[in-house]
């Protein structure tokens, strides 16, 4: 990470022409750990599916977080969760959200696992 | 009608079935190790993520001088590591520059806690993490990570000059070091550990 990392690529034309202008899921989901897991092999007899969309479906045939997606399809992340929107509408994901304060236990499960490495 | 076709055999996985994530956020101003830092406690190559600032973002967003772009991206490094069946633990270095906090804002949402790097020749690097986690009131650790070449202060010199909260852990830490950093992240841990039990103990007494 470095400060030459603000960069300006250009217009983001592919991305954002793919997602058809939207920038917000119409889910309050998927947080950038969300887990995703694909419930179905194809998206055929859809319409308005991208290739993106059956890229994502593949990545996440298991488990595999929101930023994983991203980083492997090399996609904003914004992008990323408009098209997984897309794909849990059509029942074709199931999706596990972090939980939004962590408790004392699992913060107790996860000190245990890191002194197990 | 659509005609999406049942995932093979393989039962659909529940909702409780797929891993829960959890995440530990490791700031600290340019140059302190926050890549490597990631890099040697991460199983799997670090990735690296962008998100795109639109227009609208970049007009709430103080970035005078940038009006004619019409998008700028901000980019992130992060690391998983698995603790368990089922238990995934993220490490996100937080973007290098301190005007994107609503980026921040979004990393630190349902966070454990954070880690602060610091490199004792140029601490001022790292007053914003520290600030805004103070005032985000997520638990953090303050980390001195030991480059070679760079003077060895002791802790107290370097808590006395970063103004920090006197229950504010500062440790020691080299951050290509995996041991080290296990060790950094227990520490990071065990003190939010204490403030949540402290709440929790609060909680039941009033």
């Amino acid at each position: 990470m470095s400060d030459s990392d603000w960069v300006d690529d250009g217009p983001l034309v592919r991305p954002y022409a793919l997602v058809r202008g939207r920038t917000r899921a119409r889910h309050d989901v998927f947080d950038l750990v969300a887990f995703v897991v694909a419930l179905v092999d194809t998206l055929q007899g859809w319409i308005h599916i991208e290739p993106e969309h059956t890229r994502l479906l593949i990545l996440c045939r298991k488990p595999v977080s929101v930023s994983e997606l991203s980083a492997g399809t090399n996609l904003p992340i914004g992008v990323v969760r408009v098209l997984l929107g897309d794909l849990l509408d059509m029942g074709a994901i199931r999706v596990r959200e972090p939980s939004e304060r962590p408790s004392p236990q699992l913060i107790r499960e996860v000190l245990t696992g890191l002194r197990a490495l | 009608m659509s005609s999406i076709v049942p995932r093979g055999k393989t039962p659909p996985l529940a909702a409780d079935d797929l891993p829960q994530a959890v995440k530990i956020l490791v700031a600290g101003g340019f140059g302190t190790g926050k890549t490597t830092l990631v890099s040697t406690i991460s199983e799997i190559t670090p990735f690296h993520t962008e998100e795109t600032l639109t227009r609208a973002s970049i007009g709430i967003d103080d970035t005078s001088g940038v009006e004619l772009k019409a998008t700028t991206t901000v980019a992130m490094d992060f690391g998983r590591i698995t603790l368990r069946d089922r238990l995934d633990l993220f490490l996100f270095g937080t973007p290098g520059q301190d005007r994107f906090w609503f980026m921040w804002d979004e990393l630190a949402a349902g966070a454990l806690c954070a880690v602060v790097l610091v490199d004792t020749r140029r601490l001022p690097v790292s007053f914003p993490s520290i600030d805004y986690f103070e005032r985000r009131r997520l638990p953090f650790v303050v980390a001195v990570n030991s480059f070679s070449g760079s003077r060895a202060y002791p802790v107290e010199t370097v808590r006395a000059a970063l103004d920090l909260n006197p229950d504010v852990p500062v440790v020691m830490c080299d951050a290509r070091q995996r041991r080290s950093v296990k060790d950094l992240l227990i520490s990071a841990l065990e003190h939010a550990l204490a403030i949540e039990e402290r709440a929790a103990a609060r909680e039941k007494t009033s």
